[in-house]
């Protein structure tokens, strides 16, 4: 692993220590139950809350995203995630960074996990330059490595000309690739890579997924959740398959994947 | 072994837990370039939707001014108006409205924000304290107008005006204190969003910011005591004591709004941090 400053909010690195097979486990996810409270008519509220209309029962339904998973991640590992739409993929993701907060259950971890992601935290209405400063201080860069990574990121994500435009007159390419050229400048030991693959065109795509390339051999651990079989064969050495929130397989990518496309075609399903 | 015990074992941490409160504040002002960033460029994508951009910032609350100050001429008499009613009421108008935006904008800082807290990992707290930052760069222009317009009312710069900065200082904690509070109960309760307007209006009829509290109710001792402790009529009055030269308060304010402040953020700011973990949430 890198030896880097970790960003001060990071949690102090523990010693070093392996286990029996000489592999150190970074993520360890413990019978993990993440539930949602949400009205019927869609908008969410929040759990255990004391909300104004929490007894009444006025179309609250509740939504176990979650049912029980437990997995532990090893370091240098690349893990694929895979499962039909509402499988619970991207809840788990959210769960294992600590940003959707457990039922019951619990998942510690080395570090803080990361999304790959930064869209939130931009302004459309501010210039290009304006945002890979926002954006970088957002991943919690200092201002001075922000400036220092400015020119790298302008020119990955092909933006020199309309750097100095408000990014809400990019095209959705434009913006898309401004985002991803932002949060991949970060190193990270931990990383959720949820189907940022497929960003711009074609030509980008390659130089994108050339970088998460980059991005996971410098990592320590890597997730990737994806619906494209292909790119999770090519990147992944294990997979976690999730079905209705429950962990249907977890094992080498060779055997889950089959087992679910299977199981898809099985179903009448052929994607 | 149970996996929490193995997890103990490899020195591993459960994520997303709430720090310690100290290491917390270390973490948040970690943050402080970011916090100061967000609060600049918001202020100023606002603005630049507008076509007369920071001109609002001066423009807008000289137009509130204004008009409550031509209506309640009339409606407070003689008697409410006190010494100078344009300068009372211009002062009152603009340091109150830093008040009710912090509140109102606190107030929306998590729920408003709910994409960034999703989707990444930062001390909450820096949202509704980069708000009130927000509002209070916008109050300096005001603040600059105020120079401008008093001494045309006849109130000529004086060095009672440096109060100013330590008042502000201690008004700018408390609006955090509020902030604070208001954003964490909004989390809670969203309906509050829509009941915060109304609270912000009845606490802007009710500190004195258009008549003066002492013409009004003299008859009445044991109100006008207990507005002797009321922060937003302690800030105001001490504003326009330090401002207009001629309004004389009870000294004791300072202490009493120093309280109030210092009591507020804190609070605040533990009542915030409590509930750390529950801000992600959907």
């Amino acid at each position: 692993m890198t030896e880097q400053t970790p960003p001060i909010e990071e949690i102090t690195r523990p010693p070093y220590i392996a286990d029996a097979a000489g592999r150190r486990p970074v993520v360890i996810v413990d019978d993990l139950h993440v539930k949602y409270r949400v009205f019927a008519s869609g908008k969410a509220i929040k759990r255990r809350g004391r909300s104004l209309f929490q007894n009444s029962g006025r179309g609250i339904r509740v939504v176990h995203a979650l049912k029980g998973v437990s997995f532990t991640a090893y370091e240098n590992e690349s893990i694929g995630v895979i499962g039909a739409n509402g499988s619970g993929k991207s809840t788990m993701m959210r769960a294992i960074t600590g940003l959707t907060p457990p039922e019951s259950g619990a998942v510690y971890a080395a570090s803080r996990p990361n999304l790959l992601g930064v869209g939130a935290a931009l302004i459309p209405d501010l210039s290009g330059e304006r945002n890979i400063v926002l954006g970088g201080l957002a991943l919690g860069l200092s201002r001075k490595e922000v400036e220092e990574l400015r020119d790298p990121i302008v020119e990955f994500a092909e933006l020199q000309e309309f750097i100095d435009l408000p990014m809400r007159t990019y095209s959705s390419g434009m913006q898309a690739r401004l985002k991803f050229a932002i949060a991949t400048i970060k190193h990270h030991e931990i990383l959720i890579v949820d189907e940022a693959l497929s960003v711009g065109d074609r030509r980008f795509r390659k130089r994108s997924e050339d970088r998460i390339r980059e991005i996971r051999d410098n990592a320590g651990t890597v997730f990737l959740v994806s619906h494209s079989m292909t790119s999770i064969r090519d990147t992944c050495s294990r997979t976690i398959w999730l079905n209705k929130g429950e962990l249907m397989m977890d094992g080498p990518t060779d055997e889950v994947v089959s087992a679910y496309e299977e199981s898809r075609s099985g179903g009448g399903v052929v994607r | 072994m149970s996996l929490a015990d193995l997890a103990a074992e490899h020195g591993l941490h459960r994520v997303g837990a709430r720090p310690p409160f100290w290491q917390y504040l270390k973490q948040a002002w970690g943050r402080r370039e970011f916090v100061w960033a967000m609060s600049r460029y918001r202020m100023r994508a606002d603005l630049e939707g507008n076509r007369l951009g920071i001109i609002w910032l001066v423009l807008q609350p000289m137009i509130n001014a204004l008009i409550y100050g031509v209506i309640f001429y009339f409606l407070v008499g003689e008697r409410g108006r006190g010494a100078d009613y344009p300068a009372h009421v211009v002062i009152g108008v603009f340091l109150f409205q830093f008040f009710s935006k912090s509140l109102s904008q606190g107030a929306k800082s998590i729920t408003g924000n709910q994409a960034l807290v999703q989707s990444l990992a930062f001390p909450r707290v820096t949202l509704p304290v980069g708000e009130v930052i927000e509002q209070f760069l916008s109050l300096m222009p005001s603040m600059a107008l105020l120079a401008v317009v008093l001494p045309l009312m006849g109130h000529l710069p004086s060095v009672e005006w440096l109060l100013m900065v330590p008042l502000l200082v201690l008004f700018t904690l408390f609006n955090t204190g509020v902030a604070l509070i208001a954003a964490r109960l909004t989390v809670h309760v969203r309906d509050l969003t829509q009941l915060l307007p109304f609270i912000s209006r009845i606490l802007f009829y009710t500190s004195g910011v258009l008549f003066n509290v002492n013409g009004v109710l003299a008859g009445n001792p044991t109100l006008l005591r207990l507005y002797d402790f009321h922060p937003l009529y302690q800030v105001l009055e001490m504003a326009r004591a330090a401002l207009m030269g001629g309004h004389t308060y009870d000294p004791m304010y300072w202490v009493y709004f120093s309280a109030w402040a210092v009591v507020t953020f804190v609070v605040g700011l533990l009542f915030f941090w409590v509930a750390e973990e529950r801000y992600g949430r959907d």
